[in-house]
């Protein structure tokens, strides 16, 4: 019994925290679902701290060897989320940006070309 | 400094690395703030990496623990770098994938890890039992169904679903292994078995096993069309997997880090089944696009009855039309003509057309990966349309124009009996006139001919996606 009660802590983080990610995420509008998932895929590269905590507590090289593999696996996973979640928010705009300063001159010269005759 | 006076700060800095989290992901509700958002929740992980390394400081682990921790960061980071600076827009469906696949298995390696200890120190108590080998078993369904479905992407495997005799069977019996091999641990765990640690382990190994194969097996019968849901599914079974290792640690930020992603994948999931109008059960059974009975009904429906049309023609239309809705698919992600068909809307705007792109949900091979190829060709957002918002829009199109889109335009999804039936799709055949940019009749898919091709409001211009907008882009411009 005293064993179930102590489970009963984390559980109930566990489940607001669900409730707390439901509230939030349903509100995200669908063009930005992709960002979205990868930036949930950083947030799960938390488990980099366990792969810490697993290479602290090591004491045989099975144990160094699956925390080491943890740690490759998880900072991958943090590092390489936050920076392309970033590179692609990057690129959403509300107007177009220097690009088309160059495509503008290109048109507005075919169209001088095409007023010519 | 003693590790129990340091231990409540560190803390509460994983408490904040919390906070932030969910902060970022709440800034995640408009582009114009996502970016914060994603900076927001990239400083709460800094904090909580760093706490935790001045918690093991503080605690004195060994050099060689350092040495496991600093390398293998250094070198999973510079993987992680090197792959997400360089990745293109396209292939974002395989990395999200494979980053699936690694916190997947970074947690099943946790909880690996957190048994084999425990089965040194004379066993665990049964509540830590159950939580390492769900996280075992989730975990190493994630790793390895994340990997097929990654392969499925990148076209390494093929993107058909894969049926073999016995699959059904199979999966049944990796079940049962992985149930039984629970249920002994846990016995194990309250004492009314008693198990030898070597057997215990050689169980957890089976369980392993188990749950490997059973990531493949899952995948593989899953259609390419299928794979928005199957990327969200796989996000979802991650963040368990990494909440369950965070409850074998009894660790909050990992707890509540879990529970915050297997949220947004399962909503996303859901969002993406809806709009396939299917179940996710009937997803996961598969079958989807190789059946007889979708062959059997294509027929040549659709042959004969279509009509081809000339670049110039076609560029006569879109040029003096009010409003074009540009409708793109895949095929224009697989051409990488976003560039091409965004040149080709603002020499349209600049006429004075109205131009308007109508984004399906399952546009692309993931949620939402449609908005983010325009968004990096240069287009504009508010012109981006979610589907309910543009589908009485077409009413009054004048012209549409689909570019590599197949089966989310097809009115046969209106009619049942069929491999579409039900499905939500773009009103496309409500315009006026409608311009299809493909290169063949191919199908997509569903394996059925689209019946949109043979409307008689319909013109084929029969090119490569980004060849085609070339072609009615200098059409347009000798106008």
């Amino acid at each position: 019994m005293t064993e179930l009660t102590s489970l009963l802590y984390p559980i109930s983080v566990f489940v607001l925290a669900i409730l707390v990610g439901f509230e939030v995420i349903s509100k995200v509008p669908a063009t930005l679902h992709t960002p979205l998932m990868s930036g949930a895929n950083s947030i799960h590269g938390i488990v980099l701290v366990g792969g810490m905590f697993i290479a602290a507590s090591a004491h045989d090289p099975l144990a160094y060897t699956i925390a080491f593999v943890a740690m490759v696996f998880g900072a991958a996973n943090v590092v390489g989320g936050y920076v392309v979640t970033d590179r692609m928010l990057q690129m959403f705009r509300k107007k177009p940006v220097a690009p088309k300063a160059g495509t503008e001159g290109a048109t507005g010269a075919s169209r001088g070309q095409g007023s010519r005759p | 400094m003693s590790y129990d006076n340091v231990y409540p700060f560190v803390y509460l800095a994983w408490l904040a690395g919390a906070a932030c989290f969910v902060l970022g992901l709440h800034y995640m509700n408009s582009p114009a703030t996502a970016r914060n958002g994603n900076r927001l929740s990239a400083a709460g992980m800094t904090l909580a990496v760093g706490a935790t390394a001045v918690l093991l400081l503080v605690q004195g682990i060994d050099g060689l623990a350092w040495a496991v921790i600093v390398i293998g960061f250094l070198i999973g980071g510079a993987a992680g770098l090197a792959t997400a600076r360089t990745v293109p827009m396209t292939a974002m469906p395989q990395l999200v994938s494979v980053f699936n696949a690694v916190g997947g298995g970074a947690a099943a390696l946790v909880a690996i890890d957190d048994f084999l200890a425990h089965g040194e120190g004379g066993g665990a108590s049964v509540s830590t039992t159950l939580f390492v080998v769900l996280g075992v078993v989730i975990g190493s369904v994630t790793f390895s169904g994340s990997l097929i479905a990654s392969g499925k992407l990148q076209g390494v495997i093929s993107g058909k679903p894969i049926i073999f005799p016995g699959s059904r069977i199979l999966t049944i019996v990796l079940g049962l292994v992985a149930l039984f091999g629970t249920f002994g641990l846990v016995f194990s765990a309250t004492g009314t078995v008693v198990l030898d640690p070597l057997v215990a382990d050689v169980v957890l190994l089976a369980i392993i096993g188990a749950a490997l194969v059973f990531g493949v097996t899952m995948v593989l019968p899953i259609g390419g069309a299928d794979m928005p849901v199957v990327i969200s599914l796989l996000n979802a079974f991650t963040g368990t997997a990494a909440a369950m290792a965070g409850f074998v640690l009894d660790n909050p930020v990992l707890i509540i880090s879990g529970a915050l992603v297997g949220a947004s994948g399962g909503i996303l999931t859901k969002l993406m089944a809806d709009a396939m109008n299917r179940s996710i059960m009937n997803i996961m059974v598969g079958g989807f696009g190789g059946g007889d009975h979708a062959t059997a009904a294509a027929g040549g429906a659709a042959a004969g009855t279509v009509r081809a049309i000339g670049a110039d023609d076609a560029a006569i239309q879109l040029a003096y039309a009010q409003l074009v809705i540009i409708v793109p698919g895949y095929g224009l992600a697989v051409a990488q003509a976003q560039h091409a068909c965004r040149e080709l809307g603002e020499l349209l705007e600049e006429r004075g057309v109205t131009v308007e792109y109508a984004i399906h949900p399952v546009a692309g091979r993931m949620p939402g990966h449609m908005n983010v190829l325009l968004a990096e060709a240069n287009v504009p957002y508010p012109m981006l349309k979610e589907m309910e918002e543009v589908n009485p829009d077409f009413d009054r199109a004048d012209v549409v124009l689909v570019v590599g889109a197949n089966d989310v335009t097809n009115p046969a999804a209106r009619r049942p009996g069929n491999p579409v039936s039900g499905m939500p799709i773009l009103d496309v055949d409500h315009a006026k006139s409608i311009i299809v940019i493909k290169r063949s009749m191919g199908r997509g898919y569903a394996g059925i001919d689209n019946e949109l091709y043979a409307n008689p409001k319909t013109g084929m211009l029969f090119a490569d996606a980004k060849d085609g907008l070339a072609q009615l882009t200098s059409a347009v411009k000798a106008l």
